[in-house]
Parts: structure tokens; sequence; C-alpha cells
């Protein structure tokens, strides 16, 4: 209770919104381990699961950042374990054309990562969620934000 | 609604309509789609028919490439009739499944937002001349770039076309000015009936030339070159400064001996896309620019300049079927003239062929394995010292 108390945000102070796109069969099985055994990350991140990150689309990030998203995170399989053979090593491909694209556009691609998290790494999933929130909180807010229309997804 | 749909009626002369079937008979669209007419839609729209589902869908099927409109004998602004149900359209909130999920929309409008500061320059290398933001020539580099980072797996190609077109302007001695501040030229999103974010971008752009001190504007983009000529002029009123085609460039440099090219032995077919085509009636600057670089064989296809076919899609709302076989029956009649490569200027044709042949196809391979290349790429690769 006394850790949440803490990290509970102040009136008015600004939170980043993360959206992560988990895949049903490792990360999000991930996030349930890191639930279950009760370890401890920032509740900036709302998780949204897909059947594999190679069904994320570029323009689901870029939507999202439009809406008002802070940062993205994109988790899926290790390479060589994706339930559908290769999604993940097609979600790799576009995750790097989309960081590209990100950079070009002015947004920068240090608002979106792409990592691997086994079923097991439940502790991989936790830290990885406090790095996130932590380099998205030294970004700032997302400049597209516009007036909190996107807050509170 | 209804008051909206009798004043297009009455802005595009569609009232003119003696239902002939001129349009239908020519349109590239029809060909393979028994369902789509253009006369139908405006009959219908003419007899008072409100909430028409085959309307509905059919706005979204017409490729707006205007071959209609040249057809017509009562000259009906058929692509301006389709715009103005679009916009009505998305008005109402009905949109079209967009290919690539809507990421290139998107784009426009995140463009469109204030407090982005995009990396718009970031093609530049030490060897271009330019100057920034300020000149009395500007280059208007348009989306190439970000088009071929897009779609990297097929035209990666299209990331040079900034850096060929100052190639070309350095070569005939003038430093064209970049603008950091350019953002997309809007064209699909005004396509899509998507006038609030397109009025914002037309705002951004118009301000962002007119504080460069301009005297001509160079373009690369059949799509930026339209939108700015027409509809920005449309409806902000004339811009103080001249605008010309990278091919009109040219083909005048040429004359005037301010450019040379060097020998490059190759056969090419050269597909007039619809925006550089029928919509501003550039036919000749393209043909004459190859007349220059010597070795260069020009073989028409059967249907070239006025009646060029589409390649398939539109503003990117209509990638189906229907424009998959466009695509491949345009590609066949390319290769049957026995051609090298297709040229052309547009970034979306480049696309979507290259699409159309990146996966299986109906037809033997053998057929339709022509290369699209850009033809201010090829420009730039036959410059002198170049």
């Amino acid at each position: 209770m006394s850790t949440e108390a803490k990290a509970a945000p102040q009136a008015g102070a600004w939170e980043p919104n993360i959206v992560a796109f988990c895949c049903n069969w490792c990360s999000y099985a991930g996030a349930d381990l890191a639930g279950v055994s009760r370890f401890q990350y920032p509740p900036n991140v709302r998780v949204i699961r897909v059947m594999c990150s190679g069904r994320i689309e570029p323009q689901f990030i870029l939507r999202a950042l439009e809406l008002g998203a802070d940062g993205v995170l994109i988790c899926g399989c290790h390479i060589g374990d994706c339930h559908y053979i290769a999604g993940n090593e097609q979600a790799e491909k576009r995750m790097k054309m989309t960081a590209e694209l990100l950079d070009i556009l002015g947004i920068g691609h240090d608002r979106m990562r792409l990592e691997w998290i086994s079923a097991s790494e439940g502790e991989k999933f936790a830290s990885t969620m406090t790095q996130f929130t932590e380099q998205i909180k030294k970004l700032g807010p997302n400049p597209l934000a516009q007036g909190g229309e996107g807050d509170g997804g | 609604m209804a008051d909206e749909i009798k004043k297009l009626i009455e802005e595009t002369g569609a009232f003119d309509c003696v239902e002939c079937g001129k349009c239908t008979s020519v349109c590239p669209s029809a060909a393979f789609n028994k369902d789509f007419a253009p006369r139908l839609i405006v009959v219908k729209a003419l007899e008072g028919i409100k909430n028409d589902p085959v309307t509905a869908k059919n706005m979204w099927v017409c490729l707006t490439c205007e071959i209609c409109n040249g057809m017509c004998p009562y000259k009906v602004n058929y692509s301006g009739f389709i715009q103005g149900l679009r916009m009505q359209s998305f008005k109402e909130g009905s949109l079209p499944i967009c290919s690539q999920g809507g990421l290139i929309h998107t784009m426009q409008r995140l463009m469109a937002n204030e407090k982005l500061k995009q990396n718009r320059l970031g093609w530049l290398t030490d060897d271009l001349k330019v100057t920034k933001n300020k000149g009395d020539v500007v280059l208007f580099t348009g989306c190439a770039y970000q088009l071929g980072t897009v779609f990297a797996d097929r035209v990666s190609y299209e990331r040079e076309v900034p850096r060929s077109a100052v190639k070309i302007l350095n070569a005939a001695g003038i430093t064209p000015a970049v603008l950091e501040n350019e953002v997309c030229c809007g064209h699909d999103l005004l396509w899509l009936g998507d006038e609030d974010s397109f009025f914002k971008l037309m705002d951004k752009n118009v301000a962002a030339l007119k504080a460069s001190g301009a005297k001509k504007v160079i373009f690369t983009c059949p799509e930026c070159y339209r939108t700015i000529n027409m509809d920005y002029q449309d409806f902000s009123g004339d811009m103080p400064f001249e605008m010309q085609h990278i091919s009109e460039f040219v083909a005048e440099a040429v004359k005037e001996g301010k450019l040379k090219f060097n020998k490059m032995e190759k056969k090419v077919t050269y597909h007039d896309s619809c925006r550089l085509g029928r919509h501003m009636k550039v036919y000749d600057a393209p043909r004459e620019a190859l007349k220059a670089i010597e070795g260069i064989q020009l073989i028409e296809m059967e249907r070239a300049r006025d009646k060029a076919t589409c390649c398939g899609v539109n503003a990117w709302a209509n990638c189906d079927e229907i424009g998959k076989r466009m695509q491949i029956d345009r590609l066949m009649e390319a290769k049957k003239t026995g051609a090298d490569a297709l040229l052309t200027f547009c970034p979306k044709c480049e696309i979507h062929f290259n699409c159309a042949t990146h996966n299986k196809v109906p037809v033997e391979k053998s057929l339709v394995d022509i290369p699209v290349e850009d033809f201010t790429n090829l420009m730039a690769k036959a410059l002198k010292g170049g």
C-alpha cells in the first residue's frame, strides 16, 4: 500500500499515457505473470492484447500518438518463438520503418519501443514498463496531445 | 444535405448531363467493375435519390482520373462532383477502408498539427547546393522521401527523388531554396473529403511559400503540382509566383542550352499520370525531356497522353481487386512495348504498380515484369557530370 500511495500522482502533475501492444502468446502472458507474481510497475501503461506482434501496423502507433498517447510499446515473442513462426520478424521489420518515420515526422523514435518478452519473463515485463515510463517522463508530454483530449484512454 | 447536393449539381455542371454514357465507356474502373458507372452517380443525384447505398459505395470507387471529364460532350465535372460527395460523406463520418490502415492520411494529419516540428530536409546531403527557406526558385519537394521510407521494400528509390531534383536544378545553374516547414500538400486528404485538415495544410504551405519570396516554384510530384496550382488557387486566391513541373523546367532549360545530358542507351515507355496529364495538361514536356537524352528511345503505349489509363488507386481509398486488375492491365501494356523500363513522375503510380507485381500475379510473370522507374531519378542519372 505504502509504495502505491507514493507512486500515486499529485493532483495536476503530468503523468504519461502509455499504450502497450502485447502479443497473446508471450508478452500478454508475461504481463499476467508480472501480475500474479505481484511485481510492481507504474500504472501509466494500458495494455492492448493482439494475437501477434506481426498484427501491429505502423498506423496503430501513429494513430495512438495522434490521439494523444505519450509513448507506445510493442511487445512480442522472442525471435524464433513466434506462435505463428515469423510474425515477430515481420513486426521487427515494420517497427524499424516506423521508428524511421517517427524521426522524419519530428515525433522522434524514442516514443516507441519494441521489446521481446516471453511468458516466463514477468520480471522483464515489469522492468520494461518501469524503464519505458521513466524514458517517456524524461521526454515530456506528447506535443501532439491536444488539450488533454486523448487523456485518460 | 439535399441543398448541398443541389448546389453541387449546379457547380459541376452535372445538370447538363444528357445520359449519353460516354463517361462510362471510357472509365478505366467501369471496364473491370460492372457495378460502377460515373453516369449512374450523376443521374441518381439528378433524380433526387438520397442516401443511395450504391452511390455511397461508388463515390469511393471513382479514381478521379478525369478521363470522363475529357470525354463528356457537355463538360460535366465528374471528378469535382465526386469530390463534393466525398466531402459530404466525410462530414457524416462515412469513410472507405483505406490502404495501410490509413497510415498515409494519419501522417498527413500529423503534419497539419501546429506543434509538430518535422525533420523535412533529412534527405539533404553536402553535395547539393541549396538555400534554406528563402530564394527566388523554390523546390517543393513533396512527400516522395516519406513515401519511399514507408514503402521501402518496393520503392526505396523514391527517397532519391528530392536529391535528384536538386541535382538537375544545380546542373542548370540554379540554387533552389527548400523549405524546412513545408508540409504535405494535402492532396489525399482533399480527395478523402477531409476539408478541415486540408485547409490547415494549405495555410501552412501558403504561408511558407509566400514567406520564401519565391518567384518560381518547381514541383516533382504531379499531385502537389495539381493541388497547389488548382486547388490552393481556388480556395485561397492567386499565388504570387510562377509554377512549373520539373519536366517543363527541363524541357525549357534544354531548349535554352542550359542543361546537357550524357548518352544513355535505354528503351523506355512513359505512363502519363492522371494529375500531370489530364489534370494539368502536361503531355509534351516529359517527352521533350526524354528527347534531350541521347540514346533514349521512347516507345509509346497504345493508350498514351489523355487516353492513358489509371494506376488503380486514388487517395489510398480504393485499393482492391479492381485496382489490381487495372494495374496488371497497364503493366502488360507497358511490357508489350518491349521497353526496358516504365517511367512515370507520380510516386503513387510507382507504389501501386510495384505493389501489383509484389506478390502473385494472375497472369504469366513474364508478361508484367517491367521495372517501374522514377522519371526525375532517370534524368538526374543522365546528367553530365552527375
